[in-house]
């Protein structure tokens, strides 16, 4: 059967999709709650939320939600907007450009760190000193030291990697199975052979690991720096990133252009986590033997 | 009959009057109590005692991974190591197939077995290809070269990490337990396997076990150790030829045999037992 095929006869996919369906259904009725609790005929139940300190109009919470319908016709609408395309540009280039900064300096720092003494001796310490300090409370501090938002920006998105990507190499290096190291002593490798063919491979599955849990926190904080910053260029408008188009819409009072800006970003570190994920897999076959 | 093959020349051990104690946290343990031991070329030495009683720490002296604290060991007339040189450096003279394997999971099975000689520089990687793809069919290990460690049993594996040794052309196999993870009835092909190999290259073979039946099974000898501290109790010269099969299991002398020694290895495990001595 064809991969198709085998999805479309599997139950599971089919119980997701059912899930899914019924979640746009319910979301779609809570925020039209305010036409159908209209009649009379709910005069009570709104006393009642009212007495809860409630809106007495719609339901809590989910009625002051703009509906999927409303949604996606503001996607749409925006869909042709340059600089909504314009702001996934931004925010990619942001995250990939932090991202990719933490595995080219994370990845040999947390092997130095785990290999020589020296190095996590004079290392470890200040990075240890340092990682507790969230990447957004770096904010400010960036802004000020580095000439440009948008360098500002990409380095607060590079802390929101680094650590993870550091702590995940060391901690996979230092738990190398010592046995593999005998091994490959005894059967006449040097130190740098060791270091090539034990260290390397057996950190990679961490450095996949840590590089997944990067990329998550990276689209944390790379929304949340546009927020603060103010998109970060002087492009005003929707153009300033995904997080900084979504505050953009709130300050323009665009609700349905918030989520449609929510979802974008969830659909961008889902895209990113998959990339990473497959590129995970392709350096670690030995791994989905498991 | 309790001389190995005279073809065997190399793998000549003398364990003399070796001492260990381990000091980790100045509560000083005696794991090795003046031991001696002498393993004739070719000799299959299997040494048998309860987990933990230090045998594992005897085969990290000859390999080289650990220090001795006085004593000495000999191989070949080279002193590995001794009270003045406490550690030996490893080499591809002894190699060590370890508990749980220590195949490299991120490699092929051909790629595992072709590790050392490439890395050795002895041979080309074109001739380490062939030389280890006939080893492997030789051991019965067609078809799986190109397979990850992880994707073959848990016995083949074994076998594997057993090629892997012998492309080293060593003088002596240290074996820590191999088969110990394995069901009974995959050990009893290992062992019949790990004979077969032994038939074709004749290597000496030290080989932990704490299974009286594996260690008469296999052995020319069978040291049987006291627990911690560690050193020989009775050294049992098993009388019966070799080549081995399975039948030798069933046969009178086997089961003498392991009258013979069955009440030296109980008082051992049983004193192992009463000190606490944890698995492992």
């Amino acid at each position: 059967m064809s991969g198709i095929g085998k999805l479309l006869s599997n139950r599971a996919f089919w119980r997701g999709v059912g899930s899914i369906v019924i979640f746009l259904v319910l979301w779609e009725l809570g925020s039209r709650s305010k036409q159908w609790m209209a009649p009379e005929f709910f005069a009570p139940f709104k006393d009642l939320l009212g007495t809860m300190g409630f809106k007495k109009d719609y339901l809590p919470w989910i009625g002051a939600v703009p509906p999927p319908s409303g949604v996606l016709k503001s996607w749409v609408a925006v869909l042709g907007q340059q600089g909504y395309w314009q702001s996934w540009y931004m925010s990619f280039f942001r995250v990939m450009g932090g991202f990719i900064a933490a595995m080219l300096i994370g990845i040999p720092f947390g092997l130095a760190l785990a290999v020589n003494r020296v190095a996590h001796g004079v290392g470890f310490p200040v990075f240890e000193v340092l990682r507790p300090i969230p990447p957004l409370a770096w904010v400010p501090a960036s802004i000020i030291f580095w000439p440009t938002q948008e360098s500002a920006i990409i380095f607060i998105t590079f802390l929101g990697a680094f650590y993870t990507i550091v702590i995940n190499v060391l901690g996979g290096a230092r738990s190398i199975d010592v046995r593999y190291f005998q091994a490959a002593q005894s059967m006449g490798s040097s130190r740098w052979d060791i270091f090539r063919r034990v260290v390397l491979p057996g950190t990679l599955p961490s450095i996949v690991v840590g590089s997944a849990v990067g990329m998550g926190i990276t689209w944390e904080v790379v929304v949340a720096a546009e927020m603060i910053s103010g998109g970060g260029s002087q492009q005003a408008g929707t153009g300033g990133g995904l997080g900084f188009f979504i505050w953009n819409s709130y300050v323009g009072g665009s609700y349905e252009q918030i989520v449609v800006g929510m979802i974008s970003i969830g659909i961008a570190g889902f895209v990113s986590s998959e990339l990473l994920r497959w590129g995970g897999r392709f350096v670690t076959p030995w791994m989905k033997v498991r | 009959m309790r001389r190995p093959p005279a073809a065997a020349t190399r793998g000549h051990i003398r364990i003399e009057d070796v001492v260990k104690i381990y000091d980790p946290a100045g509560a000083a343990v005696l794991a090795v109590d003046h031991c001696t031991l002498e393993i004739e070329p070719g000799e299959i030495c299997m040494i048998v005692g309860p987990s933990g009683c230090g045998k594992t720490t005897l085969l990290n002296a000859i390999a080289g991974f650990h220090e001795i604290t006085s004593g000495r060991i000999v191989m070949d007339g080279e002193v590995l190591c001794s009270t003045e040189q406490p550690q030996s450096t490893p080499g591809p003279d002894r190699i060590v197939v370890f508990q749980n394997g220590a195949l490299f999971p991120w490699k092929s099975n051909l790629e595992n077995v072709i590790f050392g000689p490439v890395m050795q520089g002895k041979l080309a990687r074109k001739e380490a290809v062939d030389k280890g793809r006939a080893m492997m069919s030789d051991a019965g290990l067609s078809g799986v070269e190109h397979n990850y460690p992880g994707e073959v049993s848990s016995g083949m594996r074994r076998r594997v990490e057993i090629v892997r040794a012998l492309m080293n052309d060593p003088k002596v196999l240290l074996l820590d337990e191999p088969y110990r993870a394995l069901d009974s009835l995959t050990k009893s092909v290992m062992h019949e396997a790990l004979l077969e190999i032994y038939y074709k290259n004749k290597v000496t073979i030290f080989f932990i076990t704490h299974d009286l039946e594996e260690a008469i099974f296999l052995g020319h000898r069978v040291a049987i150790m006291t627990t911690r501290p560690c050193k020989p109790k009775k050294v049992l010269n098993v009388d019966i030829p070799h080549p081995r099969d399975y039948g030798v299991l069933t046969s009178k002398r086997f089961r003498e045999l392991i009258e013979e020694t069955n009440d030296a290895v109980h008082e051992e495990a049983l004193k192992a037992f009463q000190a606490g001595e944890k698995e492992g």
